[in-house]
């Protein structure tokens, strides 16, 4: 690959983020910051059961308040078939309950009014009569015969969504039978939910003369949205467009359509006026989508010398009310079947059930790669399992069944080839960072003096960046993606793409392909997202699929301008094209360097001086549909110490030793890496969306929902070792997923290993200093 | 709906007046009245800090203020920060350091960071930590944003010196 200078920013170069500017003036523009003449504003109205037959709903009250335009109901979008909508995991969705209602905060109203306090003022007035109904908390008991009937409107009568196994169960109960030694553990992956500092929320303009619908929307997929509005709601797609404005963030949170999108866009086609709605934080938490709540257990089969000859996984799925997991349609469990990880196992088997219960519908992608995250968090757990069974240590183990370097392209035994990697080298690199055997004999001294330390080992490996769109699709959309190149006559460029960052930095990453590809400085090449009218067709960002698809294309688009700009240069030098050399920026002579045209003397001609035959202008579009997935990979050590009076847990170092491909910009990755690593330790300490027996929300805020501040966080060390995809364009694998999907094991394995010599296998996630504590007081260590 | 009650603050040095309800909330008033929508809403608990201001010198979570409340108030936002078109030190920090992804912290992280700069004017990593345990952040994990701070406070000590070297 060539090294372009930093002035150009091509691969490599952590140049500073285009986008920075408007957001550190106060000058972003977010959802909530659209303001249309004559907007009015949607309140929605929500169940405070979780279980309940709808009795009435009385709206006249509310009607009469000034102010109030419209107040919407079940009933009132069962006319016009849009009482309930698709998932986009099959199952259907309600937008405003009928009949009854399934979970705590569900939609059964929508009141619109002139100004956000009269609508608020409107939605307490609506009376809702509810008979309440038993409720199903718990997804172990969903199947029990005496379960309460959650979903009556399906023909099936039980509260059974899908069964899913993939591998060779056969072989792998005979690898059991066979192995001297077994092990298993039972590791709940708790609910949580993304919560992004913005929350979820749109501002819909229908125009009744043009008929044109513009929905400014906190949207991962606009195009993917667009589509959907569009046969949902039988409208024409030439009449929508969606804006995807700047998004405060999203982590999977903003993939799927909430139903306070589709009340907005039926207000605004009954009313004619723009409709804002826009989520409260404690609507977010409640009602949109949540992550995880895997009930999981894992057994590993193995040799007395710790070589693993099976594993086995059975997962219990709670969905919640409806299946809305955001994922691809042939995978109803998302890409778990990830969980044989790292490890050269010759036989595996994984089954998941997943069932309905009365909490808010969801399983997205929460920073994952569709259901990875849980997958990573059980293998890493069950290694370190294994080897507290077998006293061995925990990196050796690893690196006694990592699949080798030389294995791959490996096909794993539950079906996927991982396209490349270099495990031990990646580990060693972590372990040597880290101080590996210096924090084993401290820990060894510590244990002596009664102190607790622990020392946490994940080295997991990934999946992201679907496609291939032979197996992957959303909703029936084949999962490619887009960019288009277009080279104005002066030489600069803008670049649409069919993805939408949150913040991953695009607007900088894609300018530095195009830098890399054509020699464009990156400070010259404008990049935008998010605008369906102007953007080409894409399925949007998420499963760190940007890199890997958009940023694919990105490179191919640039190298079809390249191929033009070659015989536009030929023409100028009047040389033949096998004659000309290529360096970043400019096309010279073979032998004869001054001879050459640079980018924009090409460009320009392009439009001034074109040969005659040829079409004038220079861009490209491409859709790239990727050979495979990308498999990053990477190793976690976390070191803690453990506070025996009170359960703290200090997180005193965490060595992060990542491989995501070539990089694109190391600032960014290193931000990324940052931020992942946050959200890990928030997973694996903090965040939980729980539920009372009554089906209550029990982390409704932020003051219930607990997100680490500046105070908890450590500060996080990083690395990297290189190993590039060999079928991406440049290398590339990306890496906005890997810290998150990765460290809560290491946090986990850590905290465990704090406690093992006291006989602790595991602990479920949160670890509260409250959970700590307990089983310090249970051994009898609290003082 | 109670009687409009009237309102006059400076924001950012320039006076601003409405009619509002008792109940608007400052950072409605900020956001709907000059229309400086750089102040953001990430919570309804006082929790998230995106919609944090300095007021007559204080910070304040605007979301948690009655714009009555406010009422002949000197208040600076994010968008007062910028001078002659100068970027503040804190904002050159951000973007130098990488102390910022999605952005919509930003602005209430800036406000928090620059009172506390202008009260501590060389804090340490963990003053830093405290001084914006206000103000969450998704995106970042804060190790960025401690670095752009650290990069303003150098930056602002290193000017002050330089305008005390030039006045003797």
């Amino acid at each position: 690959m060539f090294k372009t200078s930093p002035e150009v920013g091509g691969m490599g170069h952590s140049i500073k983020r285009k986008e920075d500017l408007r957001f550190i003036q106060g000058k972003g523009n977010y959802v909530d910051d659209v303001s249309l003449p004559g907007m009015v504003y949607g309140q929605m109205v929500r169940s405070p059961y979780a279980h309940a037959r709808l009795v009435s709903i009385n709206v006249e009250k509310a009607k009469k308040l000034p102010g109030v335009l419209a107040v919407i109901t079940g009933e009132d979008l069962a006319k016009a078939n849009l009482a309930w909508m698709p998932t986009l995991s099959g199952d259907k969705q309600m937008v405003l309950a009928t009949g009854k209602v399934l979970f705590q905060s569900q939609e059964v109203a929508f009141v619109v009014a002139e100004d956000r306090y009269a609508a608020a003022d409107a939605a307490d007035l609506v009376e809702v009569e509810y008979e309440e109904l038993p409720v199903l908390v718990d997804p172990k008991k969903a199947m029990d015969p005496g379960a309460p009937l959650l979903r009556d409107d399906r023909e099936q009568k039980d509260n059974h969504i899908f069964h899913w196994e993939v591998g060779d169960k056969a072989a792998t109960d005979k690898a059991f039978h066979d192995a001297p030694v077994k092990t298993k553990v039972d590791a709940f992956f708790q609910r949580c939910h993304p919560a992004p500092l913005e929350t979820c929320g749109c501002v819909a303009d229908f125009n009744r003369a043009t008929e044109r619908l513009t929905v400014y929307l906190t949207s991962q997929a606009p195009h993917a949205h667009r589509t959907l509005f569009s046969l949902v709601g039988n409208i024409p797609e030439n009449n929508i467009r969606i804006i995807s404005p700047d998004i405060g963030g999203g982590f999977g949170n903003k993939v799927p359509i909430y139903p306070g999108y589709v009340c907005a866009v039926v207000a605004s086609l009954t009313l004619g006026v723009p409709v804002k709605w826009i989520e409260t934080r404690s609507e977010n938490l409640m009602s949109t989508g949540f992550a995880r709540d895997y009930h999981m257990t894992a057994e590993i089969a193995a040799g007395k010398d710790g070589k693993m000859t099976a594993l086995r996984v059975k997962t219990l799925a709670d969905h919640g009310a409806f299946n809305a997991a955001a994922q691809p349609t042939k995978f109803p469990a998302g890409l778990f079947s990830i969980c044989s990880g790292s490890y050269d196992l010759p036989q595996a088997f994984c089954e998941v059930d997943g069932v309905y219960t009365n909490k808010a519908p969801g399983g997205i992608a929460y920073r994952c790669s569709f259901r990875v995250t849980e997958a990573a968090y059980l293998i890493e757990r069950a290694v370190d399992v294994l080897a507290d069974e077998l006293k061995m240590d925990p990196a050796e183990l690893r690196r006694k069944n990592f699949i080798p370097a030389s294995a791959f392209p490996y096909k794993s035994p539950l079906g996927w080839t991982y396209d490349s990697g270099d495990y031990e080298v990646n580990m060693q690199k972590a372990l040597d960072k880290i101080g590996y055997p210096q924090l084993l004999q401290e820990q060894a001294e510590k244990r002596k003096k009664g102190e607790l330390m622990g020392i946490g080992i994940s080295s997991f490996t990934e999946i992201v960046g679907a496609g291939p769109s032979k197996t992957f699709d959303i909703a029936g959309i084949k999962m490619f993606d887009s960019a288009e190149i277009r080279i104005h006559p002066t030489g600069k460029a803008i670049c649409r793409m069919g993805t939408k960052s949150q913040g991953q930095g695009h607007e900088t990453t894609y300018a530095q392909i195009v830098a890399q590809e054509l020699g464009i400085p990156a400070a010259d090449v404008t990049v935008e997202e998010g605008d369906t009218d102007t953007a080409p067709y894409g399925l949007g960002t998420y499963a760190s699929r940007s890199t890997p698809t958009s940023g694919a294309a990105t490179a191919i688009a640039a190298r079809k301008i390249r191929d033009k700009a070659r015989k536009i240069a030929a023409y100028l030098l009047e040389a033949s094209e096998q004659d000309l050399e290529w360096e970043p920026g400019k096309f010279y002579v073979k032998g004869a360097p001054g001879k050459s045209k640079t980018i924009q003397e090409i460009a320009f001609a392009a439009y001034t001086n074109h040969p005659q035959g040829m079409e004038a202008g220079l861009e490209a579009v491409d859709y790239y549909d990727p050979p495979n997935l990308t498999f990053p990979f990477g190793t976690y050590i976390a070191v803690v110490d453990i506070d025996k009076g009170t359960g703290e847990i200090k997180v005193r170092r965490f060595v992060a030793v990542d491989d995501c491909g070539n990089i694109i910009n190391p600032m960014i990755v290193e931000g990324q890496i940052h931020g992942g690593l946050t959200e890990g330790l928030a997973i694996a300490f903090m965040q939980q969306i729980d539920y009372d027996e009554n089906g209550n929300v029990q982390g409704g805020t932020f003051m219930d929902y607990l997100l680490p501040t500046a105070v908890e966080t450590p500060n996080w060390e990083t690395d990297k070792t290189v190993t590039p995809s060999p079928h991406h364009p440049f290398g590339a694998k990306g890496i906005g997923e890997s810290p998150n999907v990765g460290s809560p094991a290491a946090f986990v394995n850590a905290v465990v290993d704090a406690l093992s010599h006291l006989g602790v296998k595991h602990i479920d996630m949160p670890i509260t200093p409250w959970k700590v504590w307990n089983i310090l007081k249970e051994k009898g260590l609290t003082g | 709906m109670a009687k409009k009650q009237h309102v006059q603050v400076t924001i950012n040095g320039r006076s601003r007046e409405a009619l509002v309800e008792p109940r608007t909330l400052l950072v409605h008033f900020i956001r709907e009245v000059p229309g400086l929508t750089g102040t953001h809403v990430g919570c309804d608990t006082s929790n998230c800090g995106a919609c944090t201001v300095i007021l007559d010198g204080k910070t304040v979570k605007s979301c948690t203020m009655f714009a009555v409340q406010a009422d002949g108030a000197e208040i600076m936002t994010v968008e007062g920060l910028i001078k002659d078109g100068q970027l503040h030190p804190l904002q050159q920090g951000f973007k130098e350091e990488h102390g910022l992804q999605c952005g919509f912290c930003t602005p209430g992280m800036l406000m928090s960071a620059c009172a506390l700069l202008s009260k501590n004017p060389n804090p340490s990593e963990q003053d830093i930590r405290w001084g914006i345990s206000g103000n969450l952040c998704r995106c970042t994990g804060y190790q960025n944003i401690v670095k752009a701070v650290q990069f303003a406070a150098k930056k602002m000590s290193e000017s002050k010196t330089v305008a005390q070297g030039g006045s003797k």
